[in-house]
């Protein structure tokens, strides 16, 4: 597998844009531009891993609120309660739904959690610049990609509820900060997948990226 | 640069592609991007804040039952505003009590107090009417009331029932002293002139379990009428009265009759008694109205006879005045005399001697006299008790002490280390009774019952002897005469049936006597039935006929 030469082996740049492909120039100090519609030409994604870190760190951070404040508060004429996710799951397995809490608990708490730790045991290999399972984790990149938009269940579930139940006394269904949260953690997971360059998984380990 | 025209190149000869177009570097930040980090940690912690602010505070408060709360439903009001919510019920360690945890909004955490009280709002039916029928729609909640205490807390234990009296109430709050509770209640309405002005707050037996201590409440405006010499009495059941005047029934309100109350009045205008101030809850209004009767003097008596008859509470009567009460009664042993003798503490109350109190306390020379040594002095007087029957039927003793000669009075004055004067007595009416008994049967006693018993067998003997001898030597001397009689009677009898007998002539002369005898005196009956006046007048001319002097009385 590592036999098969790449671009930046040839010592090719190719633009994003229209395809163009130029001789790669020694000297670093300088922006390349394409000749023909000048887009600024790129070995790799721009400050990829340093983006990557910082929506990944932020999607982190963000998590922690997204689960312990309420996403939805709900008030019926009997009772009025505030549910985070994890007690959104708890009620459902009382209430009998065991099939339902656990694709919540999947798709709302493992997903997101598990998407965060892939990237970064991504983003970690990449900037050691291993040679450790590449496949693997190439595969496991397009599994992130694939996956990032199904974590949006909760925010839509959340969305439509407040949208459908307007009762104003009877029934009252309100966002809670949680949800915003939330869908920040999905959305930054998916930008910082999108900032990660899977060709940096390949890249050789002595290799200095250059931008 | 300058040629956009590019020779084709082959296609694996970097050498011969086109070099790009090289510009110098932009100035470019590469820190930018972690702004994104930093703007969601803002974000995140921001929203961490907002909800631990939000968030209220969470109390316990423990109920003797959780009936009709349930978690997440039940409201906490304050002034029916809804200031928290029940979020769980739990039992204790000791499965005796429901723990129930509450979050109080967060504005609304200053209720916390550690006088605060609560209690659960449910519907209810007392002596003050009808309470909490809006439960019946939206359920049972939890009520507070919030106290004066600046000092937080964080658990409670829930009333269960609601207090009678809340602080936002304006008004006084007085402590009453009684003997027993009656049939008082927390609620228990107070009245002043008949009108519901309070109610009973709290009771609670005194911690050496010899009475009742009552906290009563009175509304603002009526509170300026209790003053320092105010009197409370238990306005509780019918306050029957036999006197000269006739039956009286007393009563308070026909609620106090039912469920008990507390009534007080006023003598004498004055200033507000001040908050807290304690009074004497009185049994009925007469002994609440019956002038003060001072500081009590303990006196000690000791009875030489039996005390059945006495009772705790009976009456010590000093020439009708009623001067006191039995405390206690007590059997006591006399070893040197080898004799049970009944010790009586009793309660006297020299005030009430009125007029003579004072006399007594001005003791010429020595100033003024104490209450003790105001009976000390009595009895050196020749104070005695004594054990008097204040009712034949039921044999109720009470104790009567009475000045008696002056030639018995008594040495010396014992009075015990606790201020206990004893006074001497004297045997009682019941005791002098029985002695006189006891005398007669003593001389019962003395008769020769047995001598007697033998004396009438031997007179029964002899007349038995009589008889016998009567019988022989009479009976056949009787025969002999009866027949005699018989003969005489036979005799007479013919003389007097005979027609012509002079006897039966002068009979029948009589009978026609007395025939007209009565005639006449039935004509004056008759006569006189028609004019009684003729008893005192005599009879007059004209009244001879009988017909017109009827007509004349129509």
């Amino acid at each position: 597998m590592n036999a098969v030469p790449t671009a930046r082996s040839l010592g090719l740049l190719g633009c994003h844009a229209c395809g163009g492909v130029y001789r790669m120039q020694p000297d670093a100090g300088a922006d390349a531009y394409c000749r023909r519609c000048h887009t600024r030409l790129r070995l790799r994604k721009a400050d990829s891993l340093a983006r990557s870190w910082a929506f990944l760190i932020a999607a982190a951070i963000l998590y922690l609120p997204a689960n312990l404040i309420p996403i939805m508060k709900t008030s019926t004429l009997l009772e009025a309660r505030a549910d985070t996710i994890l007690s959104g799951v708890a009620a459902l397995w009382r209430a009998g739904s065991p099939e339902i809490a656990v694709i919540v608990f999947v798709a709302s708490i493992v997903v997101p959690i598990v998407k965060i730790a892939a990237l970064a045991l991504l983003l970690w290999t990449a900037q050691r610049g291993t040679s450790w399972r590449r496949a693997e984790r190439a595969r496991l990149y397009r599994a992130i990609e694939f996956v990032g938009y199904w974590s949006m269940l909760d925010v839509f579930v959340v969305a439509l509820l407040v949208a459908l139940v307007h009762f104003r006394s009877f029934a009252d269904v309100q966002p809670g900060g949680g949800a915003v949260a939330f869908a920040a953690v999905v959305v930054l997971t998916m930008i910082a997948s999108k900032s990660f360059d899977p060709r940096l998984i390949w890249d050789p380990p002595a290799a200095k990226p250059a931008p | 640069m300058t040629d956009s025209e590019v020779p084709s190149p082959h296609p694996w000869d970097p050498a011969g592609l086109p070099p790009p177009d090289v510009r110098p570097p932009q100035r470019w930040t590469p820190s930018l991007v972690w702004l994104v980090p930093i703007v969601a940690a803002a974000i995140g912690i921001a929203l961490l804040i907002r909800a631990a602010l939000s968030a209220g505070t969470m109390i316990a408060i423990s109920f003797a039952s959780a009936e009709g709360l349930q978690a997440g439903m039940t409201e906490v009001r304050y002034k029916d505003v809804v200031v928290g919510m029940v979020k769980a019920i739990s039992l204790d360690e000791n499965l005796q009590r429901v723990i129930v945890a509450v979050e109080l909004d967060r504005s609304a955490s200053r209720l916390a107090m550690a006088d605060t009280r609560f209690w659960v709002v449910r519907p209810r039916i007392d002596t003050g009417g009808i309470s909490g029928l809006g439960t019946l729609v939206s359920g049972v909640y939890i009520s507070l009331d919030v106290g004066q205490s600046t000092e937080g807390r964080r658990e409670f234990v829930g009333l269960d029932t609601a207090p009678a009296v809340t602080s936002d109430q304006q008004g006084t709050s007085y402590v009453l002293r009684s003997t027993r509770l009656g049939s008082l209640g927390i609620g228990s309405p107070v009245y002043y002139r008949q009108i519901p002005v309070g109610r009973v707050g709290a009771y609670e037996l005194n911690p050496d379990g010899r009475g009742v201590t009552l906290r009563v409440f009175v509304q603002a405006p009526y509170d300026r009428f209790v003053t320092p010499d105010t009197r409370f009495w238990n306005a509780s059941g019918i306050d029957l009265a036999l006197g000269a005047g006739g039956l009286q029934v007393n009563t308070e309100a026909l609620a106090t009759v039912l469920v008990g109350g507390v009534s007080f009045t006023t003598p004498s205008d004055g200033e507000p008694a001040a908050a807290d101030a304690e009074f004497w809850l009185h049994d009925d209004r007469a002994s609440a109205l019956r002038p003060p009767s001072g500081r009590a003097v303990r006196v000690r008596m000791r009875f030489n006879e039996s005390l059945r008859g006495l009772n705790v509470g009976a009456l010590v009567d000093f020439r009708g005045v009623e001067f006191g009460t039995v405390e206690a009664i007590e059997l006591d042993y006399d070893e040197r005399r080898r004799q049970f003798v009944g010790e009586v503490v009793a309660r006297v109350y020299p005030l009430r001697l009125g007029l003579a109190y004072e006399r007594l306390r001005e003791a010429p020379g020595t100033g003024e006299r104490s209450d003790r040594e105001l009976i000390t002095r009595l009895v050196e007087d020749g104070l005695r008790a004594q054990l008097r029957s204040g009712n034949l039927l039921t044999g109720q003793l009470f104790v009567a002490l009475d000045l008696m000669s002056p030639a018995r009075r008594a040495a010396r004055v014992s009075v015990a280390a606790d201020g206990t004067v004893a006074i001497p007595t004297e045997p009682g009416g019941m005791a002098q009774l029985q002695s006189q008994i006891a005398k007669v049967v003593g001389q019962l006693s003395e008769v020769p019952f047995a001598e007697l018993g033998r004396n009438l067998r031997d007179a029964i003997q002899s007349a038995d002897a009589l008889l016998r001898r009567l019988e022989g030597e009479l009976a056949p001397e009787a025969a002999k005469t009866l027949v005699e009689a018989q003969r005489a009677l036979d005799a007479a009898n013919r003389a007097l049936l005979a027609g012509d007998s002079g006897l039966q002539q002068d009979l029948r002369q009589t009978l026609q006597e007395m025939e007209r005898a009565g005639r006449s005196l039935r004509v004056l009956g008759d006569y006189l039935q028609r004019h009684p006046e003729a008893l005192l007048r005599g009879k007059r001319v004209a009244d001879e006929p009988a017909a017109p002097a009827l007509e004349e009385a129509q």
